[in-house]
């Protein structure tokens, strides 16, 4: 350190002005100002929530208040009909669907998305995975309106293709909404999945080695069980984003709210059912534009309940390794 | 050796081995089979844009790729039409780039000022982790539910006539930069994570106050990130339909917005739009409007994808270090900045130490604690 004798710690002068960088009045302001600032931006996230919360019972209260009926009749009505006389609430079909979806998507995404992150994992080389990781990422970009047109023109077409003289497909049916939202949320299980099973220490499959296990038995014996409960928690946030899914099933399923097991017909949504009221004529303020609100209010509890269980399942089931 | 031992030794060994095998093989057409998809999706909805006359044979490649461009130049430079040979998506691809620019001048600065908070300020306790709890939890609430938010919350204005955005293009983008909020917020959060704290620790010791810390060295070193995560972000907003119908996003609007008071719509929204229409024509026009989509969206997503590699970081930490001695925040921070981000993120030949006449800073008041 060169530094000049004058500049004791008791100099009875203040240092010229340009030896220190770090202070003018706008800076200090900056210090005062810029906390506050952020904590604001914080804020709204928080008063988003809020607002969701706010907004939906709310309006969900209104709509029980305007449109006359319980909660029960409301949640354990199986009959879907604002405009039949008297109007009809029942939820349990737009449940119905929605389970139809989830269900059926996840019989897809589930096993492929699991069996990929294993690959991805355990077996891919280093070049093949550099390769496959941006492919799968560029997947999980598509917008689900494209995955909702392809349905349109490519997975019911098929379907009709290869089922249609035996079996009679509807144009607006379950399965090609199962089909493309399953594809949709592949990528969403494989990432979430390979990024824990990567984070298996590497001496639990070395001990698995000496002791004379195959690659295979080291996959799903001892990585899997590892990793056990990220991946679960990956299931978890990829059916939640299959219940939340909107325009794919729009398009592919539908919006006939009926309690069907034949999934070559057509099913409604709780998110199909929220767009179609919205689309539709319903004066705003009556029984049947309300019941948007309810049903909004119904999808996010679900989802929410599900997100909160996989964050639980992720940070207390997690195996530590230290 | 003997069978005995071999059993003793290596127990059902072919068998093992063949299970092993048949597992590899069943995992490798998993994996391809993603991107089986990618490509037949991709084949799919060109071969439906390709659809519409004149109709070259298939394998007169140079033909088609003429056919291809004169299609989606003429659908880019025309708006809505009952008329399939003349319906386009002028106004959609112009709404479009509106919300993404009002996103992102509405989500980076709150996210990322959400982000900084939460890592750099926050005291560690139940406030600070609420509102992370918060951010994760409404990084999975559906896009439909964000479009009821800003239906009441921007459109609607609970009510309030005076304060109602309407069909507004406004109310489109606030919807959409709260959907993209947490989104932005994570990827700040954990690309300042991956600033070494040993930055900040020389810095400090330097003299520099908390936000001088943060301004010149964390934020600059933290950028490729965020820009990464940012960019994603955006592209998630661009290619979002079911909030846009919620908050008004006009079914056929003839001319495009010219500015965010306008009624607007959005190009996934007018694709939505014409593949519901009953006549076939359109749907070739829909598939013209995803290759644009999807053109936008594989750009952007390369763009972040690149930033993310090695030379992708260096490449934005040089444009960052030049943009600093361009007076990126003010030329009195450029002389502060001077030491440490650019030694620490790339040695620019214009670094100098720091200051060497060196001053006590406590007698200039209000250094921090």
């Amino acid at each position: 350190m060169t530094q000049s004798p004058q500049t004791t710690p008791i100099s009875p002068e203040p240092p010229p002005r340009r030896s220190w960088a770090g202070r003018s009045r706008l800076q200090s302001a900056q210090e005062f100002v810029v906390p506050p600032l952020i904590f604001v931006c914080a804020l709204i996230t928080v008063l988003t929530t809020v607002g969701i919360v706010f907004v939906l019972g709310l309006e969900t209260v209104r709509f029980f208040r305007v449109a006359g009926i319980g909660l029960f009749e409301f949640l354990g009505g199986a009959t879907l009909n604002p405009k039949a006389d008297p109007p009809r609430y029942g939820i349990l079909p737009l449940l119905w669907g929605t389970f139809v979806i989830a269900f059926g998507s996840s019989l897809i995404a589930l096993p492929i998305g699991l069996l990929s992150a294993i690959f991805l994992s355990e077996y891919a080389p280093r070049g093949l995975r550099a390769v496959l990781k941006p492919a799968l990422e560029l997947l999980a970009g598509i917008p689900t309106i494209v995955y909702g047109y392809l349905a349109l023109l490519l997975v019911t077409p098929v379907l009709k293709a290869v089922l249609e003289p035996a079996i009679r497909v509807e144009f607006y049916n379950a399965l090609s909404a199962c089909i493309v939202v399953g594809v949709m949320i592949i990528p969403m299980v494989s990432s979430l999945s390979e990024d824990v099973l990567s984070a298996v220490p590497r001496g639990l499959r070395e001990a698995a080695y000496g002791l004379g296990a195959t690659k295979f038995e080291v996959a799903t014996r001892v990585v899997l069980p590892a990793g056990l409960s990220g991946v679960l928690a990956s299931f978890l946030l990829a059916i939640s984003r299959a219940v939340g899914e909107t325009m794919a099933v729009l398009l592919a399923a539908g919006v006939k709210p009926q309690i069907v097991l034949n999934p070559l017909r057509s099913v409604e949504t709780m998110t199909a059912y929220i767009v179609n009221v919205m689309k539709g004529e319903a004066a705003v303020g009556s029984a049947e534009h309300l019941s948007l609100y309810a049903v909004g209010m119904a999808l996010f509890a679900i989802t929410l309940a599900m997100n909160i269980v996989s964050g639980i399942i992720l940070k207390h089931f997690r195996e530590e390794y230290e | 050796m003997s069978r005995a031992s071999d059993a003793l030794y290596r127990p059902r060994r072919g068998l093992r081995r063949a299970l092993g095998a048949g597992f590899a093989g069943l995992c490798l057409a998993a994996t391809l089979s993603g991107v089986v998809v990618l490509v037949v999706l991709l084949g799919a909805v060109l071969v439906k844009a390709l659809a519409l006359p004149p109709n070259p044979p298939w394998f007169a490649v140079g033909e088609q790729l003429r056919e291809l461009a004169a299609f989606l130049s003429r659908i880019a430079s025309s708006t809505n039409s009952p008329n399939p040979e003349l319906a386009g998506f002028k106004a959609g691809i112009i709404g479009s780039l509106w919300l993404l620019l009002l996103v992102a001048l509405i989500a980076i600065p709150v996210g990322v000022g959400a982000g900084l908070y939460l890592e750099e300020y926050a005291p560690a306790g139940r406030l600070r982790r609420a509102i992370q709890t918060n951010i994760a939890n409404l990084a999975g609430v559906p896009s439909i539910v964000y479009g009821i938010l800003g239906l009441v919350v921007f459109s609607r204005a609970f009510g309030f006539q005076a304060l109602a955005l309407g069909k507004m293009l406004w109310a489109g983008a606030l919807t959409l930069s709260l959907l993209v909020l947490p989104i932005v917020v994570i990827a700040t959060q954990e690309a300042l994570r991956a600033v070494p704290p040993s930055l900040r620790q020389a810095a400090l010791a330097l003299g520099a106050t908390r936000w001088q810390v943060i301004r010149d060295h964390v934020l600059p070193s933290a950028l490729p990130g965020i820009l990464t995560g940012t960019i994603l972000a955006l592209s998630r907003a661009i290619g979002e339909t079911a909030p846009l119908l919620m908050v008004g996003a006009a079914n056929s609007i003839l001319f495009p917005p010219s500015g965010p008071s306008d009624y607007y719509t959005a190009l996934p929204v007018e694709i939505y739009n014409f593949a519901t229409l009953p006549r076939e024509e359109f749907r070739s026009v829909a598939a013209g409007g995803i290759l644009i989509l999807l053109g936008i969206l594989l750009s952007m997503n390369a763009v972040a994808i690149f930033l993310r590699t090695p030379t992708g970081q260096r490449a934005a930490s040089r444009a960052i270090a030049q943009l600093g001695r361009l007076g990126w925040s003010g030329r009195r921070a450029g002389r502060s900045r001077t030491g440490l981000a650019s030694a620490v993120v790339v040695p620019g030949p214009g670094a100098s130490g720091p200051d060497s006449e060196v001053a006590q800073p406590t007698d200039q008041g209000g250094a921090e604690s």
